[in-house]
């Protein structure tokens, strides 16, 4: 037929091609594995490490389909998720705390399909369950910062108001409050009404005074507590929210339990280790003003003698481990910032962050850098991880924090919200730390204390009927439109089950999260799909009731149709998009089946139909048309 | 096979006055209830009870929840954890009222010692290993966002609309949408149906579907005004919903034959989904026939409005 060109008949075949191949993976049912990587200087997973976990596994007779080295990991395969859970429990024994252990679902799609990136859709937390994670959250870890900065507010309110104090510092035990010593009781006083004047939510009490040592002691107020401990879980399980999108995964299950805890289910998960990496780690920024220190000089005396300078501290070179002096003043950490990127430097060639900074902790680093031009500026990179201890024979977690400086350069030129740092050991460590601090920092410190492997939230046979309905309903459509438009309702059927076969594939490559509520945002984008087909036909029909002739008939019922069904799409798509950008777990996985959808039906409602109308109808004379 | 005359000419137009006032009728006593009775949040937006149950040996998650529904707790989500002998459920303290104190807080370890009463009913070695509150699932962003992506939608469309036809069929089209919405909205309310986040997805869904159905009848009238020599609008109005009342009908039959088979054997699960939609297409069907046109009537439309734009030379015009 002359109005149907060749080109585009074979744009349908690769495209109806492409379908097929890339929904095919969703056939291969996934195995259960056990996926382990080496921490921050462990020895690399190699032959010996796959020896190892071998060896314990053999000596507990657990079972396994192989123990493979793949890349930087190693994965071990199990036949169920019963012997991955006691498979896992025998080479967390067997490594100790050097090696991540995580568990891991295992694609069986054939190497050939792999080779061509296509991977099956990940089933959701709903239908296949997933990894389930329970933190703490440290609280006594955010009261303490929480003192920390108002001594440090405290220190620079008493020098601007010229009060002379002895120290200014938190009482040795933590979280009893500040300590304040003065030189006299009436500077005492006047210190005891300003900082109460100011800090509304600190209490200020006299403590026991000596002749020349007049105590003072500022405690947060219990509201004030919790209040803090409230809003650090809050914003723990956003910042969390914020690094698990990240991650790409999608319609994961975060949730506050009890006092101090989170739940985190992340269903599908392709990288166990890097989620869990992602989610626990606690890694920040500081810029710190540096200390003018020609050759070292100054640092390493100070590290051979121990005496560090009461405002500085004593810090080591990421890499090269030489002693640097920084100053305790900070000027601006990770929390202040907006945007974080990796990428390399192009002077030095080393791996880099790109920063930007809020209003607040941009106006901070420009008045400091315009203040400062030609002094160092220090980045400390502080990191909290979690060692197990036996302490009286019960294993307790204690946090462990790490800071060290990556970077401590001159300031050349006043700066303010945009900037770059360097110094970094990797591309990878790059990326990791750029997506930690866009994701925000943890206001309180977390742990990961449990995770394991959770269930299907959904049964068996509930999954069943839900799959019987789907199936029910799409044979009933395909029947009704057989029924009432004939041939055209056939030709309809084939292109709503390649639509399925296409929109199945897209979101496979995509990497969509399948669950029971997306099935039936997929069942409804197909019973919407049929509309453009409806359009076409009743078109078609109209014009053969006007007298045109069949070819002229199919003819003019596509170009009068199309107008009407790109504009009841586009305003339709509208809507998809709003449902994406609200970003939200499951809402946003509808909307993305939606959109796709609608683009797919557009193809294959339109373009596939004709096709297969040209090529039944092409060569003969009609005399009547089956719709 | 044709189930609709073809010929029919119904004068939907004549009878503005009273679906007008039905809309706005149903418009008020939509809001009315969602004011009054509120919608019936699922555990996603509410968060609950979460507990851990240890079995000495291995249980099949079915019992659990077997005997969860056997005791009342109907919509209890039971999850195994790690291998096969430990559990854990979450649900709405509400599903067991007893434990429901009258200041409305719940008393933990009563609610935690019914459900291991009915889980203990049937096995002996179910042992409790933890209880808590949870939180909700979805944060509270979430409802500024919804807020946002609202606007967003309705604002979109509307450019859209007014830039492809006219200013007047954007405002009736936006118009309708809110009357589709919270009439559904209103009925999910009236029914105390468990509002989760599948029927906010099916609400939100809603609105693109019934755009969808608006947009063919306006196409339509844009059509049937450029190619009618003398255009009186209400004729017009009437014969583009007349024309397109089959297409309009058998689109809403055919997707509605598919939720109807999630809602009738589809489960607790899609079926919230399923009849939020069927609500949905039977309310937005009716609107685009009823309620869609006669606004556009009344704002205004005329044939002048929507002739395609002549491209004039501005050279030519120029010159005397």
């Amino acid at each position: 037929m002359s109005d149907f060109p060749r080109w585009k008949y074979a744009l349908v075949a690769l495209v109806m091609l492409f379908g097929v191949l890339y929904a095919l993976p969703n056939a291969f049912i996934p195995l259960s594995a056990v996926q382990v990587s080496a921490n921050h200087g462990a020895a690399p997973v190699d032959q010996a490490l796959q020896q190892k976990v071998q060896s314990a596994l053999t000596s507990q007779h657990i079972p396994n389909d192989g123990v493979q080295v793949q890349g930087d990991h190693l994965l071990v395969a199990f036949a169920n998720t019963d012997v991955q859970k006691s498979g896992s429990d025998a080479i967390k024994a067997a490594l100790g705390d050097d090696y991540t252990v995580a568990f891991k679902l295992e694609s069986t799609v054939p190497g050939w399909l792999r080779a061509i990136g296509a991977r099956s859709m990940p089933l959701g937390l709903d239908l296949q369950g997933g990894v389930h994670f329970l933190m703490q959250v440290d609280q006594s870890g955010v009261v303490d910062k929480q003192e920390s900065s108002y001594a440090d507010d405290i220190r620079s309110l008493l020098r601007e108001k010229n009060i002379r104090y002895e120290s200014v510092a938190r009482d040795a035990k933590g979280g009893r409050g500040i300590v304040v010593v003065l030189g006299s009781a009436k500077d005492r006083s006047t210190a005891s009404d300003l900082i109460a004047n100011q800090y509304p939510d600190i209490n200020v009490s006299d403590g026991p005074s000596t002749s020349d040592r007049f105590v003072l002691n500022a405690v947060i107020k219990p509201d004030k507590l919790r209040s803090i401990a409230r809003d650090a879980i809050t914003q723990n399980l956003s910042t969390l929210r914020n690094r698990i999108n990240a991650l790409g995964v999608s319609e994961p299950l975060i949730q506050q339990q009890g006092e101090d805890h989170i739940v985190v289910d992340l269903a599908g998960v392709q990288d166990p280790t890097e989620a869990k990496k992602l989610i626990g780690t606690v890694a920040t920024l500081q810029y710190r003003p540096g200390v003018v220190d020609v050759g070292g000089h100054l640092a390493a005396e100070a590290a051979r003698t121990g005496n560090v300078p009461p405002e500085d501290a004593l810090y080591y070179m990421r890499g090269t481990k030489q002693p640097v002096l920084v100053s305790k003043k900070i000027i601006v950490t990770g929390n202040e910032l907006t945007n974080a990127n990796s990428g390399i430097d192009s002077r030095s060639g080393t791996p880099n962050v790109s920063v930007t900074l809020n209003a607040t902790g941009a106006r901070k680093m420009l008045d400091f850098t315009t203040d400062n031009v030609g002094k160092p500026m220090a980045v400390v990179y502080v990191e909290t991880t979690y060692d197990t201890k036996v302490v009286d024979g019960k294993e307790v977690r204690v946090p462990r924090v790490s800071e060290s400086v990556i970077n401590d350069a001159t300031i050349q030129s006043p700066f303010s919200n945009q900037f770059e740092t360097s110094g970094l050991g990797s591309p990878q460590e790059a990326h990791e730390l750029a997506l930690l601090l866009k994701g925000g920092a943890f206001a309180a410190p977390v742990d990961i204390v449990e995770e394991g492997v959770i269930g299907a939230s959904l049964g068996q046979d509930n999954i069943k009927t839900g799959f019987k309905a789907v199936l029910l309903g799409l044979a009933l459509v395909l029947l009704a439109a057989a029924i009432y438009y004939k041939l055209f309702g056939l030709v309809a059927d084939i292109a709503l089950f390649f639509n399925l076969v296409i929109l199945v594939a897209v979101m496979s490559m995509i990497g969509v999260t399948l669950t029971m509520p997306g099935i039936a945002g997929i069942v409804l984008t197909l019973g919407m799909a049929i509309d453009a087909n409806v359009l076409i036909c009743e078109r078609v029909r109209e014009e053969l009731r006007n007298g045109s002739s069949p070819h002229a008939s199919i003819r003019a019922g596509y170009e009068k149709a199309w107008s009407t069904i790109l504009d009841a799409n586009v305003t339709h798509l509208i809507a998809a998009l709003a449902l994406i950008t609200m970003g939200s777990g499951a809402i946003k996985g509808f909307g993305v089946t939606l959109m796709i959808g609608i683009l797919t039906s557009l193809f294959t409602s339109v373009t596939l139909t004709h096709a297969f109308t040209a090529l039944i109808h092409g060569h003969r004379k009609l005399k009547t048309l089956s719709v | 096979m044709e189930i609709f005359n073809h010929n029919s000419n119904i004068p939907f137009l004549g009878m503005r006055k009273y679906s007008i006032a039905i809309a706005i009728f149903l418009m008020l006593a939509s809001i009315a209830l969602i004011a009054t009775k509120g919608l019936n949040y699922g555990l996603d937006f509410t968060g609950g009870v979460s507990m851990r149950v240890d079995y000495a040996q291995p249980v099949q998650v079915a019992d659990v929840r077997a005997a969860l529904t056997h005791g009342g707790l109907r919509d209890a989500v039971v999850q195994s954890l790690g291998g096969t002998r430990e559990v854990t459920i979450r649900f709405q303290p509400k599903e067991d009222p007893g434990a429901v104190q009258a200041n409305g807080k719940v008393n933990l370890d009563r609610v935690a010692a019914d459900v291991m009463k009915m889980l203990q009913g049937v096995r002996p070695d179910a042992k409790l290993k933890g209880r808590d509150f949870v939180s909700a699932e979805v944060g509270a962003e979430l409802k500024s966002d919804g807020t946002l992506a609202a606007l967003f939608v309705i604002l979109g469309i509307m450019a859209y609309l007014w830039i492809r036809f006219e200013r007047r069929f954007a405002i009736a089209a936006v118009a309708t949408e809110i009357h589709d919405v919270l009439v559904t909205l209103g009925i999910i309310a009236l029914v105390q149906r468990e509002f989760d986040m599948t029927v906010l997805a099916s609400v939100l869904a809603v609105i693109g579907y019934s755009i969808n159905d608006k947009v063919v009848v306006f196409d339509r009238i844009r059509e049937l005004f450029r190619l009618a020599r003398k255009a009186e609008p209400e004729e017009i109005l009437n014969r583009s919903i007349n024309n397109t009342l089959s297409r309009t009908i058998i689109t809403s039959l055919f997707t509605s034959i598919t939720m109807g088979a999630l809602y009738f054997i589809g489960g607790a699960v899609v079926s919230g989904f399923a009849v939020t939609m069927l609500i949905g297409i039977l309310v937005g069907t009716l609107s685009s026939i009823f309620v869609a046109s006669p606004i556009l009537l009344w704002l205004g439309v005329s044939k002048k409005d929507l002739m395609p734009v002549t491209r004039d030379n501005p050279e030519l015009a120029r010159r005397p």
